[in-house]
């Protein structure tokens, strides 16, 4: 890979004021310059001090939370809104627009959108005559150009602008959570474009929530965090950070803003120790933890959660449902707990809960969220929760004579 | 020259777009779509004929009063819907703004262009009731050229100031409707120049609109159109401060949306 600078970000800072202090109207503005007094305004720091740079032909991931100031960052690459301090210089042929869609007008039909858009993205009308079929038929809306767009579905009008975005001729690309939208089958088209992108050593800057892309397309990342970059590097690195972040995060909140500490609790009859991942491959996910017994426990059971990375519980299970017969623990004695499942995860990072229980499953001995994590990757990706192995068979079964 | 059409290239494309854009969807969902932009002003002319010419004879003593008339509001209503069109212009066009990095200038740029397709075939009319009126054309006709370019230029660069100030003073709108009704009374339009005392009428004419509305009525409907030449008694000169005002607002008015066009984005 060659070592130019595409971008490079210099001491960036974004402030604004907020609104409800701005003069906003004459009474407003001679108001303020008769009391003379403005140090009411408040200013908000969007961005503090970022510094980062993209080497030419990198796919370069930001991260960040919402409000992380992610999207403040890329309107400033994308020079729509300008630096307080410091600036950015830029090598090559920046694309402008850093949505899908810019310009589409409900009130005009889609072949009418497509040169308007196509105007937004610079090219002439004889340009987009030109590549006029291709995206018709790239958006599968062969039947439905002369229609209006504000009779499209929703699905249709990001097909388009996709189409649309996709012809954009430019060293650098602006990508902002397109996969956020869309169907299985539109993901799939985005995907393949951005192997493409890759394979033309385009510049690609790339911002998502989604840390399994970022894993997959970005090959180095920045995580942005209230204003701040807080990790620079690899995009796994930061693809890791990022997960553990968003999911301590999430537990604090539904704890009421407790803090990390609070993820484990219980009255420590029974106590977890070193827990493990024993193997991982494609076909199985093995992983244990050594039990302790503080006190004689007459009826436990161990039961574990997976969540993925948005902190949805994908599944678990205990020793009761599983009709395993625990045998009662009486005080110091040690075991291992080791569970066995197939791996039919997708892609993705993924935390396990681990639990210990006893009084009928009622009293938690010790209850440890998030006391693993591991990541998976396959060589298939589908935009699903799970990916068991599946065959398929299309077989001739009839219906023509041969 | 390659090097200009470059840097211009994708300004003059989105142009392009926009106005055909805002004509699409001027005249859309009505029956007779761009008919309206030939009915709108013969309907006013008929209005006008009657109203004006026939019931409350303002015009005696000026040959072809009704086209005089029409020309005259024409013309104003060209200007009105060029600013007040583009106090709103930047700010309705927030959504563009904040997800793709355009020159602003082209929002209203393609705005007045729109405004001036329509004058053109608003002429189309005044000059079928020209012909009808029997109103012959001299070489002096062609110098509505040059005013209908002041015309175009003064209301563009107002137009620029206008749209750039509304981003941080919403108060505008009202601002400059009242403006313009307070205008459209200290223009000529209605009534004739020759009713208004003369000390008076020498200070309105140095207005540009009544300056270029009167002088196109003298080049195309009669030369008994009181001018900024023949009230100032023939001072050449006095033409230069009309001319000169147009000037120095267009270049505060670019100057000024210049260096606010940077910040629209996060201001709309």
């Amino acid at each position: 890979m060659s070592e130019e600078i595409a971008i490079k970000v210099d001491h960036v800072s974004k402030d604004f004021v907020l609104p409800h202090n701005k003069v906003n109207s004459v009474k407003g503005l001679f108001m303020s310059l008769a009391s003379n007094r403005n140090k009411t305004e408040e200013t908000q720091h969007a961005l503090k001090d970022i510094s980062f740079e993209i080497k030419k032909g990198e796919f370069f991931g930001i991260v960040g939370r919402n409000g992380s100031g992610k999207s403040t960052m890329l309107k400033i690459l994308a020079n729509i809104y300008q630096p307080t301090k410091g600036g950015i210089q830029t090598t090559g042929k920046l694309v402008p627009f850093i949505e899908l869609g810019v310009g589409f007008n409900p009130e005009l039909t889609g072949r009418e959108n497509v040169f308007l858009n196509g105007a937004m993205l610079g090219f002439s009308e004889k340009e987009v005559e030109a590549m006029y079929k291709d995206i018709v038929e790239f958006a599968e809306l062969e039947r439905f150009m002369d229609q209006k767009l504000k009779n499209y579905s929703s699905g249709m009008q990001v097909r388009l602008a996709f189409s649309m975005a996709t012809r954009a001729e430019a060293d650098i690309l602006l990508v902002d959570e397109v996969l956020a939208v869309g169907d299985a089958d539109f993901q799939r088209k985005c995907f393949d474009y951005f192997k493409k992108l890759k394979k033309d050593k385009k510049t690609v800057v790339f911002v998502s929530h989604d840390m399994t892309a970022v894993r997959e397309y970005c090959d180095r990342a920045v995580m942005i965090e209230k204003s701040e970059v807080i990790s620079t590097g690899s995009a796994d690195e930061v693809a890791s950070k990022y997960t553990k972040m968003f999911l301590q995060e999430t537990k604090a909140l539904k704890d009421g803003q407790e803090s990390v500490d609070d993820m484990r609790w219980g009255d420590e009859t029974l106590i977890f120790s070193s827990p493990t991942i024993e193997e991982l491959d494609s076909k199985k996910i093995i992983f244990s933890a050594t039990v302790t017994a503080e006190r004689d426990c007459a009826d436990p059971s161990f039961g574990f959660s997976l969540h993925n990375s948005m902190g949805e519980s994908l599944l678990g299970t205990n020793t009761v449902l599983q009709k395993y017969p625990t045998k009662p623990f009486v005080k110091g004695q040690k075991s291992l707990v080791t569970w066995q499942l197939p791996n039919i995860l997708a892609e993705g990072d993924y935390t396990v809960s681990l639990a210990a229980l006893y009084n009928g499953g009622l009293t938690p001995a010790d209850w440890w969220e998030e006391s693993l994590t591991f990541s998976i990757k396959k060589e298939i990706r589908t935009p699903y929760k799970v990916q068991p192995d599946v065959q398929v068979t299309v077989e001739k079964i009839g219906g023509v004579k041969n | 020259m390659h090097k200009l059409r470059q840097r211009y290239r994708y300004s003059f494309i989105l142009l392009k777009q926009l106005v055909k854009t805002d004509f699409k969807l001027r005249y859309q969902g009505s029956a007779l779509g761009y008919l309206w932009s030939l009915l709108r002003p013969l309907f006013l002319f008929v209005i006008l004929y009657f109203v004006f010419a026939k019931f409350l004879k303002f015009g005696d003593g000026i040959p072809h009063y009704p086209q005089y008339l029409l020309l005259g509001i024409l013309l104003w209503n060209y200007f009105v819907e060029v600013t007040s069109g583009s106090v709103g212009a930047i700010v309705g066009k927030g959504d563009l703004l904040r997800k793709i990095n355009f020159p602003k200038y082209v929002i209203v740029l393609a705005g007045s262009l729109a405004a001036f397709i329509n004058l053109l075939l608003t002429f189309v009319v005044l000059g079928i009731f020209m012909a009808i009126g029997g109103i012959g054309l001299t070489w002096h006709a062609l110098l509505i050229v040059p005013l209908v370019a002041e015309l175009f230029i003064f209301a563009l660069g107002l137009a620029f100031f206008l749209s750039a100030l509304y981003v941080r003073y919403r108060d505008m709108t009202y601002i400059w409707e009242v403006i313009i009704q307070a205008a459209f009374y200290a223009t000529p339009i209605l009534y004739l120049m020759s009713r208004v005392p003369l000390e008076v009428g020498k200070v309105m004419v140095l207005n540009p609109m009544a300056q270029i509305i009167q002088d196109a009525r003298y080049v195309l409907i009669t030369p008994k159109t009181d001018t900024i030449y023949n009230l100032w008694g023939g001072d050449r000169w006095v033409w230069a401060i009309p001319l000169s005002v147009v000037l120095v607002v267009v270049a505060l008015a670019v100057a000024y949306f210049r260096s606010r066009s940077k910040y629209f984005a996060e201001e709309v």
